[in-house]
């Protein structure tokens, strides 16, 4: 049977996954998406312990939700940042923008 | 009267004052007028004091609280005795002197100003510490006026021999004060006051507050420290190094300061604390001795100088001693005698001295002076009266008071220090008479011009010159047979010491015929040139002389002895000071600012790096706080 654990090992590792990507990767637009994955870990979280939680309840799914819209608004925000960004920079990478470099 | 004694050392503070706000560019005139204005008002007081005191007595010191610290007040205050009020008459009148023929002397000086303020400030000092009544008081003005006398020895600072005097004399002074101040405070912890009152009642009973030594050590012992402090003030051997050099400064000040007054500062204080001496034969012994080596060191040390105020010098060290050693013999009232005659006379031939220095265009050395009687009458007889007064020749003051001392000397059967006494009589005589026919008699000996130019300088100077040699000439009358003794009687009819006066007609005579010897030997060797000072010089007795004009030698001595290593242990302290303690100082500095140096590289300006940073910060915190809370990670 699936049990609470199952989900969120797999929540943790798509956690991990995002996380690695965000932190590693050099194209700013697998930053975002690397992101993007962090927020559909942390829902399967909150849908499992609606399900299969110590107190089931529709909570977990509504809040759900509503992180599924902030993360659209988000991304939309991210995106036009992106675009300042290389229509400023002329690069979407990463590791060039050191101006705050000591 | 005597309620408002003081009145004495508050008009020169007030003129001190009064010349700083005139600032430097004052008129001459007008600054003198206000010292000797001042310095007048406080004699004409002091005057009326002495006549009140030797009407009426002695009176309770005026005390007021100063400072209340735990359960014990300090009092300021003042007092007058008999002899606080004849120490204020002679200091008020050689200072106002001193002033007047300063007027001359120091003309267009362009810190003229500034040095009779100096002048001003030492006159309230030395006022103040003669009527303090306790010991702590003492002590402050004990240092002011050490102070005063370094600021004006040190006058011409910009001349650097001036300045080494300068810094040579309050050191070594300082040596003294040391062990005075150790002797101060070992008093107060012993008696619980720093009163004279207290103090002489607590000796007397023998009664004292601490208890790891004997009375009777212990009251020599502070004898002894408080004897230290005036070895150090009035120059006496070891300690007597600083006062030759301190002729660096202005001959006003010398004659000032360095003859009457600052040095007498010393005999003062053991004077005025006799009743701790008394109490401790030992010690009497000590300043006996001491006394005497002085009197006799600095005597044979004066044979052979040739600047003239030099000579002078190593004769006030040498009178000092004749002070201290009568001291030492219990000869109280001699002491004090000769104390308030030499102020007088030495006074004079410092100030005549400084007429033939200014005379001769400001050359000090005999050897290029001479002749000079003709050219500088009032300057000679007053040098002479001055000269015969020292070496003791009846009827002028120092007569009356060597006698009286050698005396003293005689009548406590010390031998040693009679014999000693009268030795350094005939010395004395001789080197002051050497100087007398060197500077007055003979031939000029320097540039004709200066010769021609040499003439007794104005009423300014001369006028304070008369009037020393006036005093010179009578003063010693006030304890001769003439006046009935009435000094002493005087000085201790406030209940003191005092001796029975059988004047011994055999010992006048005596030192008379010495003091004639000395003069006879300086006129044989320097007037007539019977004899050859030079052969005596070079000839066998060529090892003495080189140890008298070196002065045996003791500065090297103690420049080697004690200087050279003081100076490099100063060097040790100085490079731990700079670079170890210092050195921590920066280190804490230093420190931060590497370690910060080395930390800005983790900003590299990559937001996944500070990102990374984070996260891991974050993952610790929550381990701790789970260990923390006691749930264990991953079962530890």
């Amino acid at each position: 049977m699936l049990a609470l654990e199952q989900f969120l090992t797999l929540a943790a590792i798509l956690f991990a996954i995002g996380l690695y990507g965000a932190l590693t990767k050099k194209n700013i637009i697998i930053v975002l998406v690397s992101v993007e994955l962090m927020l559909s870990a942390v829902n399967i979280n909150l849908l499992a312990f609606s399900r299969y939680g110590f107190v089931p309840s529709i909570n977990g799914q509504v809040f759900t939700l509503f992180a599924m819209v902030i993360a659209a608004c988000e991304v939309a925000v991210g995106l036009a940042i992106l675009i300042s960004l290389y229509r400023n920079r002329n690069t979407t990478n990463v590791r060039d923008q050191d101006l705050m470099k000591w | 009267m005597v309620k408002y004694a003081w009145l004495v050392p508050l008009f020169p503070l007030v003129a001190y004052l009064l010349l700083f706000v005139l600032g430097r560019r004052a008129q001459e005139g007008i600054v003198t007028a206000i010292s000797v204005l001042a310095s007048l008002a406080s004699f004409v007081v002091s005057l009326l004091i002495i006549n009140e005191v030797s009407n009426v007595g002695a009176t309770a010191p005026y005390l007021f609280d100063w400072l209340t610290i735990g359960s014990y007040t300090l009092t300021m205050g003042y007092e007058v005795t008999a002899l606080n009020a004849m120490m204020l008459v002679v200091v008020t009148f050689v200072a106002t002197l001193v002033l007047l023929f300063s007027k001359g002397y120091m003309h267009d000086d362009e810190r003229f100003v500034v040095f009779y303020q100096y002048l001003m400030l030492f006159i309230f000092s030395m006022l103040g510490l003669v009527i303090s009544p306790n010991l702590l008081q003492v002590y402050i003005f004990w240092e002011l006026v050490g102070l005063c006398s370094f600021l004006l020895v040190g006058f011409w600072y910009f001349k650097p021999e001036a300045a080494a005097a300068a810094k040579k004399s309050f050191v070594v002074t300082r040596i003294g004060d040391v062990g005075f101040f150790i002797g101060i405070m070992l008093l107060f912890v012993a008696t619980g006051t720093f009163e004279y009152t207290g103090v002489f009642q607590a000796i007397e009973a023998k009664q004292f507050l601490i208890d790891w030594m004997s009375p009777d050590a212990f009251i020599t012992l502070v004898a002894i420290l408080i004897f230290i402090g005036a070895i150090g003030k009035s120059a006496q051997f070891p300690l007597h190094t600083w006062l030759p050099d301190a002729m660096e400064g202005p001959t006003p000040v010398s004659a000032l300061i360095h003859a009457a007054t600052m040095v007498a500062a010393g005999v003062y204080l053991v004077a005025r604390a006799f009743p701790i001496f008394e109490a401790s034969p030992d010690a009497l012994t000590v300043i006996g001795i001491i006394g005497a080596i002085t009197a006799i060191l600095a005597a044979l040390m004066g044979l052979t100088q040739n600047d003239i105020k030099r000579v002078v010098a190593y004769s006030t060290i040498s009178q000092l001693g004749y002070m201290m050693m009568a001291l030492g013999v219990s000869a109280y009232v001699a002491s004090v005698f000769h104390l308030m005659t030499h102020a007088f006379f030495k006074a004079l031939l410092f100030l005549a001295a400084g007429a033939v220095i200014y005379a001769v265009h400001h050359n000090q050395d005999i050897r290029s002076m001479g002749g000079l009687w003709k050219k500088l009458p009032i300057t000679g007889w007053t040098f002479l009266i001055g000269a015969l007064a020292l070496s003791g020749i009846p009827p002028f003051s120092g007569f009356w008071s060597k006698d009286e001392i050698l005396l003293g000397a005689w009548e406590s059967g010390n031998m040693l220090l009679f014999g000693l006494g009268l030795l350094a009589a005939f010395c004395t005589a001789f080197y002051i008479f050497r100087v007398f026919f060197m500077t007055f008699t003979g031939e000029f000996r320097g540039e004709k011009e200066v010769y021609d130019h040499a003439h007794d300088p104005g009423p300014v100077m001369t006028i304070p010159l008369v009037l020393l040699a006036i005093m010179a000439g009578v003063v010693g009358l006030l304890n001769s047979p003439v006046t009935g003794y009435s000094f002493e009687h005087f000085l201790t009819h406030d209940g003191h010491v005092g001796q029975i006066h059988e004047p011994q007609l055999w010992l006048a005579i005596l030192a008379t015929v010495v003091a004639l010897a000395g003069i006879g030997l300086a006129y044989l060797m320097y007037k007539s040139k019977s004899i050859n000072p030079e052969s005596l010089a070079n000839g066998p007795l060529r090892p003495l002389y080189l140890l008298s004009y070196n002065k045996f030698y003791l500065d090297e001595i103690y420049h080697y002895v004690i200087v050279k290593p003081f100076v490099a242990i100063a060097h040790v302290l100085n490079f731990i000071d700079k670079w170890i303690v210092d050195g921590i100082v920066h280190l804490a500095g230093e420190g931060t600012y590497v370690s910060a140096l080395g930390l800005k590289y983790a900003y590299n300006g990559q937001v996944q790096t500070y990102g990374l940073i984070t996260i891991i910060g974050t993952v610790i915190l929550l381990a701790l706080g789970m260990y923390a809370i006691g749930g264990g990670v991953f079962g530890l």
